[in-house]
């Protein structure tokens, strides 16, 4: 160790929050009473830094799961808004209520037998979607920017695929839902439809289909029992001579120069 | 940039001081000299948390007594019960299943699914919601060989290769045999996998591939992976039951030895149920939330090792625990984003670390483990990292390099999703540098498993994060998805002809747990704690200090 340089031990671990000294403490609402925490916190920290240990309400702590769907307002603003806990920062004199669960309409289905028309599918299935006021809520609310109203709209044209891509994004928060005037739960339609598209609507890969046939004819069995019972030296070895494929070479076109093991 | 404080500031206009020289000597090919193969081997002695002894010691009891472990996993295997196992009434059953799954990520789901395609009723016990884990947490994607100019050959040879060849060579077959397969069946249950317009799978190489067989689903295969399974599993919802918020905090045995089972705990109205089943999965996931040595995490909330402790005290070995991934770059700032992951391509496109004086003191691009040790040497030992205003400490990651050098706008086109995470609160990336440090990511080790997921207690099996052996010492990226699917599904079939080709157990044990606490006591390890610990705890001190009661 350096002699004139005093060593930096990192004061907080994993993720409790130790501010230093001095640092600005704010006021926020949890669900009404008021805590002292410092400034810069997500909602999700500030909220465990005033003592509360989540068992709802928080999943991944990374913005993916929806697990943290949160409304807050601040005091003395009208305006209703949203976020995730774990991704919004707290901020002064805001009132903050996690909504951790929302009921949601979920019917069942069989995917292999929507073979016909997945449009009508959709109508028997989830006949509120078609009854969309476009207001607009849904869209506000959503804490991942998507243009909720705009794929509830595309599901009504039928436009499943404009629908699977312009939900693709949604993390199943259910912020949506719980604002919606007509009862929609539109992130239950948008998976339906994603699944529908993915499956019937996208190309299958045949390339794919042809590697399937051919691990279950038991194609590699051999070479790979072979390999797995080798001396390390000699896996070493054919480690170390693999042919790497360029980074631009093109999918399904590009061979290696020894085919044996293909 | 006013999302950084005035200090910090201050301390990036020394990185500005140093970069046009920087860039000017990168465009010439000129780099920062890496290290020696010595000199890796001792800085990673030195500095690596999986090398470094202090903060190790021998476990005192199970199985695998006397191993050399971290602190924190040994101090959790030790831990006792935190149940009575006498206070349990075992003749009272609350659920019955032909299968007990415990965790549902993208194993537990896969393995469900499998289960009851194989006609078995499958109870599933999770921890928090159904899919918070960390499969929903995996960007990057899925391999498998499923291209003309690939094979599962070359697969198996790239995973052992990167384990540094101390995988299981039969797990290995399996998992690249397998990939196919799994791949094909993700399609079929609608996976919406990235495509050409033909139908082709769009692949990609990671790091340590021969082949480009990286299958991706945008930047969130893993939500997408997850989510789709998990809307399967409601389609079935008559046969495979979900508990949520009901982990499993022990698991029963039969008078044969056999596992027959699982205590849940209601995490809200704190109740413990009795769960009886043929046959039992663990696929809990990982140790990230063990924060082990301080280390922030990119793990989900639940990911504290329930799985392993219960395995053990039922006299399950465990392997390679003392081998964790720690991802070179996790963020430290803003406190909003501790634990991000920052992708390798931000070094890869060229970005480099810095100490707090703008200076470089290591080649960006060393291997994942010989790079985290040199942020660690220059932070705790140096002494020239950068501190937050939280109190973390970590160097540069220079990303505006990364535009001068390809051109004006490479940040955003290349790295979307972490060009937003940053200026929400703010600040841009292509703009300014990211403050970062290893961040704890990936169980390398687990439970000992076979081929077929089976473990070394009769109709228990294991799979995923949870289980170890599949990528050896170290995992490449894409390989874990994939794991947890193969061995998930392969635990699922092969659970079924166990639960109906033998006969249930008669009388329900907990037994083990009793003796477990009794070589606990016996070892004289006092103030023994209680585990699974379930969640972390974040509270603050002085709310700590204030809870007398
Ligand atoms: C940020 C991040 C990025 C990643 N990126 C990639 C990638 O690009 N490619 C790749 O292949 N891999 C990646 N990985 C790794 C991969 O995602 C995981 O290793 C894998 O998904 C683990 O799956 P699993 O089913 O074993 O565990 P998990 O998905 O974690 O599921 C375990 C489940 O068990 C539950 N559980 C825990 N304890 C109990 C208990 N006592 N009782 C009941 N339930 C319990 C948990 O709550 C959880 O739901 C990444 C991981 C992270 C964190
Ligand atoms: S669409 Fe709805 S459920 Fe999905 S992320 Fe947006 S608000 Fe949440
Ligand atoms: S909130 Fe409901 S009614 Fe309003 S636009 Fe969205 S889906 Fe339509
Ligand atoms: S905790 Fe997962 S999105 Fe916030």
């Amino acid at each position: 160790m350096s002699e004139d340089k005093k060593p930096l031990k990192p004061l907080a671990t994993g993720d409790r929050t130790i501010p230093p000294e001095g640092a600005k403490m704010i006021p926020i609402y949890i669900m009404g009473r008021e805590y002292m925490v410092p400034e810069t916190l997500t909602i999700m920290k500030a909220v465990e830094y005033a003592g509360y240990t989540y068992i709802r309400g928080c999943g991944c702590r990374g913005g993916i799961c929806g697990a943290c769907g949160t409304f807050y307002r601040f005091l003395g603003d009208y305006r209703l808004r949203s976020g995730l806990a774990c991704q919004t920062v707290a901020g002064p004199n805001m009132v903050i209520m996690q909504l951790p669960f929302f009921p949601l309409n979920r019917p069942d289905y069989v995917l292999d037998e929507i073979k016909g028309n997945p449009h009508e599918e959709l109508r028997r299935l989830y006949p509120e979607v078609f009854k969309c006021i476009g207001c607009g809520t849904c869209t506000r609310t959503c804490p991942m920017d998507i243009d909720v109203m705009d794929y509830i709209a595309l599901m009504k044209r039928g436009d499943l695929k404009g629908a699977a891509h312009k939900s693709f994004d949604c993390v199943m928060c259910g912020l949506c839902a719980s604002r919606c005037p007509a009862q929609i739960t539109q992130f239950m339609a948008a998976m339906f439809v994603r699944r529908v598209y993915g499956k019937y609507i996208l190309p299958r890969a045949g390339h794919l289909e042809r590697r399937v046939s051919e691990v279950k004819g038991g194609k590699y069995e051999k070479a790979l029992k072979g390999l797995a019972a080798m001396k390390q030296d000699e896996v070493k070895k054919l480690y170390v001579e693999r042919e790497r494929e360029p980074d631009l070479a093109e999918p399904g076109k590009w061979m290696p120069r020894d085919v044996t093991n293909l | 940039m006013s999302g950084y404080t005035p200090e910090l500031k201050e301390l990036i206009r020394k990185v500005e001081a140093t970069r046009p020289a920087r860039v000017e000597k990168a465009r010439k090919g000129e780099h920062f000299p890496a290290l020696t193969l010595e000199q890796r081997q001792e800085w990673l002695r030195k500095y690596h948390p999986d090398y470094k002894n202090d903060g190790r010691r021998k476990v005192l009891v199970g199985p695998n007594r006397g191993a050399e472990l971290p602190e924190e996993i040994a101090a959790l295997l030790e831990s006792k019960s935190r149940i009575d196992p006498l206070a349990i009434d075992l003749k009272r059953t609350d659920y019955e299943a032909d299968l007990l799954v415990i965790g549902a990520g993208g194993a537990g789901t896969a393995a469900a699914l499998a289960a009851q395609e194989a006609g078995l009723k499958v109870l599933v016990s999770t921890k928090l919601r159904h899919g918070d884990s960390n499969t929903v947490m995996a960007e990057g994607g899925i391999q498998g060989a499923t291209q003309e100019g690939d094979s599962p050959y070359l697969h198996y040879l790239d995973v052992i290769g990167g384990g540094h060849f101390s995988n299981v060579p039969e797990l290995v077959a399996a998992l690249t045999n397998d990939a196919p397969l799994i791949i094909h069946w993700l399609e079929g249950l609608g996976m919406m996998f990235d495509k050409m317009p033909d139908g082709r799978m769009k692949v990609r190489h990671g790091g340590g591939t021969c082949r480009k067989r990286m299958h991706s689903s945008g930047d969130m295969t893993g939500a997408e992976i997850m989510r789709v399974v998990r809307d399967e599993a409601r389609n079935r919802s008559g046969d495979i039951k979900i508990l949520e918020f009901s982990p499993a905090v022990e698991l029963i045995l039969d008078e044969e030895g056999r596992a027959a089972g699982a205590v849940l705990y209601n995490l809200e109205t704190k109740e413990y149920y009795v769960a009886r089943a043929r046959a039992v999965l663990i696929a809990t996931g990982g140790f990230g939330r063990l924060h082990i040595q301080g280390f922030p995490t990119t793990n989900h909330y639940g990911a504290t090792a329930d799985g392993c402790v219960m395995a053990y005290r039922a006299g399950v070995r465990l392997q390679d625990m003392d081998s964790t991934q720690y991802h070179p770059t996790g963020a430290i700032f803003p406190e909003q984003n501790v634990g991000l992951l920052i992708t390798e391509k931000v070094r890869g496109l060229g970005a480099q670390i810095l100490n707090a004086e703008g200076e470089q003191f290591c080649f960006p691009l060393e291997p994942r483990d010989v790079e985290s040790a040199c942020i660690i040497r220059e932070c705790l030992d140096i002494g020239k990292g950068v501190a937050t205003p939280t109190g973390r400490s970590g160097v540069w990651l220079d990303s505006p390099m990364i535009d001068m050098l390809h051109g004006e706008g490479t940040v955003r086109k290349e790295l979307p999703a972490k060009y937003i995470q940053f200026k929400r609160y703010d600040m841009d990336i292509s703009k300014s540098p990211m403050l970062i440090y290893p961040t704890l990511h990936y169980q390398n080790g687990g439970i000992l498993i076979n081929e077929w997921a089976e473990t070394g207690v009769k109709g228990l099996y294991s799979a995923g994060e949870v289980a170890g052996g599949v990528h050896g010492r170290n995992r490449l990226m894409g390989n874990s998805l994939l794991d947890v699917l193969v061995f998930g599904r392969r635990a699922g079939l092969r659970a079924a002809e166990y639960a109906k080709s033998n006969r249930p157990g008669v009388k329900l044990t907990l037994r083990h747990v009793e003796a477990f606490n009794r070589e606990v006591e016996e070892a004289g390890i006092d103030g023994a704690r209680t585990a699974p610990i379930l969640l972390p705890d974040y509270s603050p001190d002085h709310v700590r200090a204030r809870q007398v009661g």
